[in-house]
């Protein structure tokens, strides 16, 4: 053993890889990638890693991996499950032969992400074993014990963390690499009464599964990862607290302050450690639970306390003790504990002044950025007609904001394409766009172009292809031609496969327009985007440009200049495009440039009334 | 005895490297550690944070309002948003550039720092200030402001972490021809002092 100071996510991987994972395949989404690709970094030999083309095919590949015997782990983000549920929902009844751990990363806030669900819910729903982690160090053992579960009872198990878990850090003793257990793989044996769903099957995996679950309510309540602390001496004895997740080191650190109360945490939130919490709740006669997203602690104690006919009443969401959306934080533990306890709340005592106005810092797209200049160069091209611009998820979202404002719409990976055509078939003069990004056009819009081309519908689709993933932190993409396997660091991967190319694509579904164009190159972007809008049918831009991020992608110190003595600080530049990068010296009312944030993609360059702008040659 | 460090900034400022290092000094004396960083969407150009905490008595990566014995501000305006957090009598080293987010520029917003650092020698009793523009003209680099900020706090002696002690983990991370920018970046604030 040895201590090294990990991210959570890369601790999960760690506790993966110290199982002897055989297969580790995922979809990236914040905040689950980093265990993908710490397991690309630090993995041994005999451990095949991929990023899947989306979760759903990455919870086939490791559930066939499994079917013949292999150790999987599939990664993903909350949304990401919902991709990967049709495959999910199946194959709880059919089981799995090797173990099988799907990780789910739950981001409450959210922080990066479109909805706040709960997987310990998705957990219930598919009748799944759930571990839900408040540490990364806990997270590193419980990986490891979702192994042994999952293979001792032929079930997938999910491992839950959720945002302040996955992103944590903290020094964690891990095993060397010579204490990793050696996991062989039997192979698939064929036996189609196993392996082919049928209604039949269905009907005896359910009985199964639902017996299963009871025991497993057993096995989880003398599980020591479900803790219960009794509370101390000069504390009151009838109240209790009931935490899951960082929620509950929010708990422990509140009660540095205000006293130790009797506990519970529960790391097993499905099947619900039953037995346990009857043994929590006795002689209780309230308890108030700390969790993010849904109530489903809270849920269940209700559940047992009614079952069992426990004089207790539980306070949480449900009874607005706590808030029900967003995230837990320590100081909202701290001051619902203390009005819970003491029926106060946290002394505020601060006679301080109030801040000056604080700017508002929403997240932009870089200075620099090829998506700034397609949405420019389709705004300036369309100008004046009636259009709807329907946006996708990845950094190109953020084209929203002002002074831009060119999405419309956001829905979920690949929706663009769909709304499109339905406003088409409700307004059928308005000019229809759908933008996406390169790595979701392969995970799910390529059905949506199968739908226009098919129904014959009316659209321009614009595939905005910066060459990566590019909002996760640059994750290769069938677009790409590079893989996981053989790269030590992800920022050079070098095993280079073939690429699966977008134009061809497009063309072989009978997209009737196909044009590739490099947005920084404005004229030739806006004249493009006028003569093919304007054409019939299904069409396609392709502007591609790499992400600036990318290594090589930009020239080290090339950067616009303003000349000052031309520059007559309309501000024409700020306006049209908002990059980062360019500010007005209030004093002065001239335009500078920061240079340590300008690319010299010289999309300003174009738009200067007086051509005060130069440099940046590319 | 624990110590709760919060270093504040807008994206791409280097304020993750500055927590690994401090954090990396204080494993390698022994001590726990935890922290936590912002990491996604925020990245880009938003507000980010990190919380580190180091000491023996820490269940949680996150850190109370009023719990802060240093912030490390990058950003004026940002520092001013973390403030809450700062424990009475808690040190403030700040950056004195501003950042101009890209809403302000099209508000015509007049945000700039001294409004924000007027308000932070109001309200702070152990603010250190650090003039950004001077310190990379002298050092001849922008990208070390992060060691610059932290070797300002090291100085202090509140984190009870030395120069050397970041030095050498500097010395694990970034390669040999970038130590003695780093180095020169580390103690350039006492070297104005003394």
């Amino acid at each position: 053993m040895h201590k090294e100071f990990l991210m959570g996510n890369e601790a999960i991987a760690l506790g993966a890889l110290a199982a002897g994972v055989n297969l580790v395949c995922g979809y990236p989404g914040t905040p689950s990638t980093e265990v993908l690709e710490t397991v690309a970094k630090r993995r041994t030999e005999g451990t095949y890693v991929e990023w899947s083309v989306n979760e759903k095919c990455a919870m086939e590949v490791a559930a066939g991996a499994a079917y013949a015997g292999a150790r999987t782990l599939v990664t993903m983000k909350q949304v990401g499950l919902n991709v990967a549920s049709d495959p999910l929902m199946s194959l709880e009844y059919v089981g799995v032969k090797g173990g099988m751990v799907i990780l789910v990363a739950d981001d409450p806030g959210p922080i990066s992400s479109q909805t706040e669900q709960d997987t310990r819910c998705f957990a219930a729903f598919s009748k799944l074993p759930c571990f839900d982690p408040s540490s990364g160090e806990e997270a590193y053992r419980m990986v490891q014990e979702a192994f042994e579960l999952s293979e001792k009872y032929k079930t997938p198990v999910f491992l839950r963390p959720t945002t302040r878990v996955c992103h944590g850090y903290a020094d964690v003793e891990v095993k060397d690499e010579s204490e990793y257990s050696e996991h062989k793989a039997e192979g698939f044996v064929k036996d189609s009464k196993r392996w082919v769903i049928f209604p039949k099957l269905s009907y005896q995996a359910h009985i199964n599964i639902e017996a299963r679950n009871e025991s497993l309510s057993k096995v989880f309540s003398s599980n020591e990862l479900n803790v219960l602390t009794a509370g101390a001496d000069n504390m009151p004895q009838e109240v209790g607290i009931a935490a899951g997740g960082i929620s509950y080191t929010y708990v422990k650190e509140a009660e540095k302050k205000i006293g130790q109360l009797r506990t519970f945490k529960v790391s097993t939130p499905f099947p619900f450690p039953e037995e346990k919490a009857v043994e929590f709740l006795t002689g209780l006669s309230k308890v108030l639970v700390f969790e993010e997203l849904d109530p489903v602690i809270e849920r269940a104690l209700i559940y047992v306390a009614g079952k069992y006919e426990l004089p207790v009443k539980i306070y949480g969401k449900l009874t607005h003790h706590v808030q029900n959306s967003g995230e837990n934080t320590r100081d909202s533990v701290l001051s619902a504990m203390r009005e819970f306890v003491e029926g106060k709340t946290t002394e505020e005592g601060t006679d301080k002044t109030a801040p000056p106005e604080l700017p508002v810092r929403p997240p932009v797209l870089c200075a620099g950025c090829p998506h700034r200049a397609s949405f420019y160069a389709v705004k300036q091209a369309m100008k004046g007609k009636k259009t709807i611009f329907c946006g996708d998820i990845g950094c190109y979202t953020l084209g929203n904001a002002m002074p831009l404002d060119m999405v419309d719409t956001c829905l979920c990976m690949g929706a663009g394409l769909g709304i499109a055509q339905g406003v088409f078939r409700t307004e059928p003069d308005t000019s229809c766009f759908a933008f996406v990004g390169d790595s979701t056009f392969f995970a799910s819009a390529i059905p949506g172009v199968v739908n226009a081309v098919y129904n014959r519908a009316e659209m321009t689709l614009i595939v905005l292809d910066n060459s990566t993933t590019a909002m996760t932190g640059h994750q290769p993409h069938p677009g790409t031609g590079q893989v996981m396997m053989g790269v030590k660091d992800p920022a050079t991967y070098s095993d280079v496969t073939s690429c699966v190319d977008i134009e061809q694509v497009l063309k072989g579904i009978g997209v009737t327009v196909v044009e590739t164009v490099n947005p920084l190159e404005l004229e030739t972007a806006v004249e493009t985007v006028k003569r093919v809008s304007d054409k019939p049918g299904v069409k396609a831009i392709i502007f591609r440009s790499p992400c600036i991020a990318l290594k090589g992608a930009v020239k080290p110190g090339n950067h616009v200049t303003v000349d000052e003595d031309t520059c007559i600080g309309c501000g024409k530049c700020i306006r049209e495009i908002g990059c980062p990068a360019l500010y007005m010296d209030q004093e002065k009312k001239k335009v500078c440039v920061d240079t340590s944030l300008c690319t010299g993609c010289g999309l300003c360059k174009s738009l200067c009334p007086v051509n005060a702008i130069g440099g940046a040659a590319r | 005895m624990n110590k709760n460090i919060i270093l504040t900034g807008v994206g791409g400022q280097g304020t993750v490297l500055a927590s690994k290092l401090l954090a990396a000094a204080a494993m390698k004396k022994g001590l726990r550690v935890m922290s936590a960083e912002t990491i996604g969407m925020a990245q880009r150009g938003g507000s980010v944070f990190s919380h580190l905490r180091i000491g023996d008595e820490i269940e949680s990566p996150m850190i109370a309002q009023g719990e802060a014995d240093v912030i490390l501000g990058f950003e004026p305006g940002e520092t001013v948003r973390m403030l809450p957090y700062l424990k009475k009598g808690g040190l403030v080293v700040v950056s004195n550039r501003a950042v101009m987010p890209v809403t302000a520029s099209l508000a015509g917003s007049d945000y700039n720092a001294a409004s924000m650092l007027d308000y932070l020698s109001e309200q702070v009793e152990n603010l250190k200030v650090i003039d950004t523009d001077r310190a990379i003209e002298d050092l001849g680099s922008a990208k070390v402001m992060n060691v610059l900020l932290l070797g300002a706090a090291v100085a202090s002696g509140v984190l009870g972490i030395t120069t050397d002690e970041i030095m050498d983990a500097i010395k694990t991370r970034l390669p040999e021809k970038l130590w003695e920018l780093n180095r020169r970046a580390l103690e350039y604030t006492e070297s104005l002092s003394s």
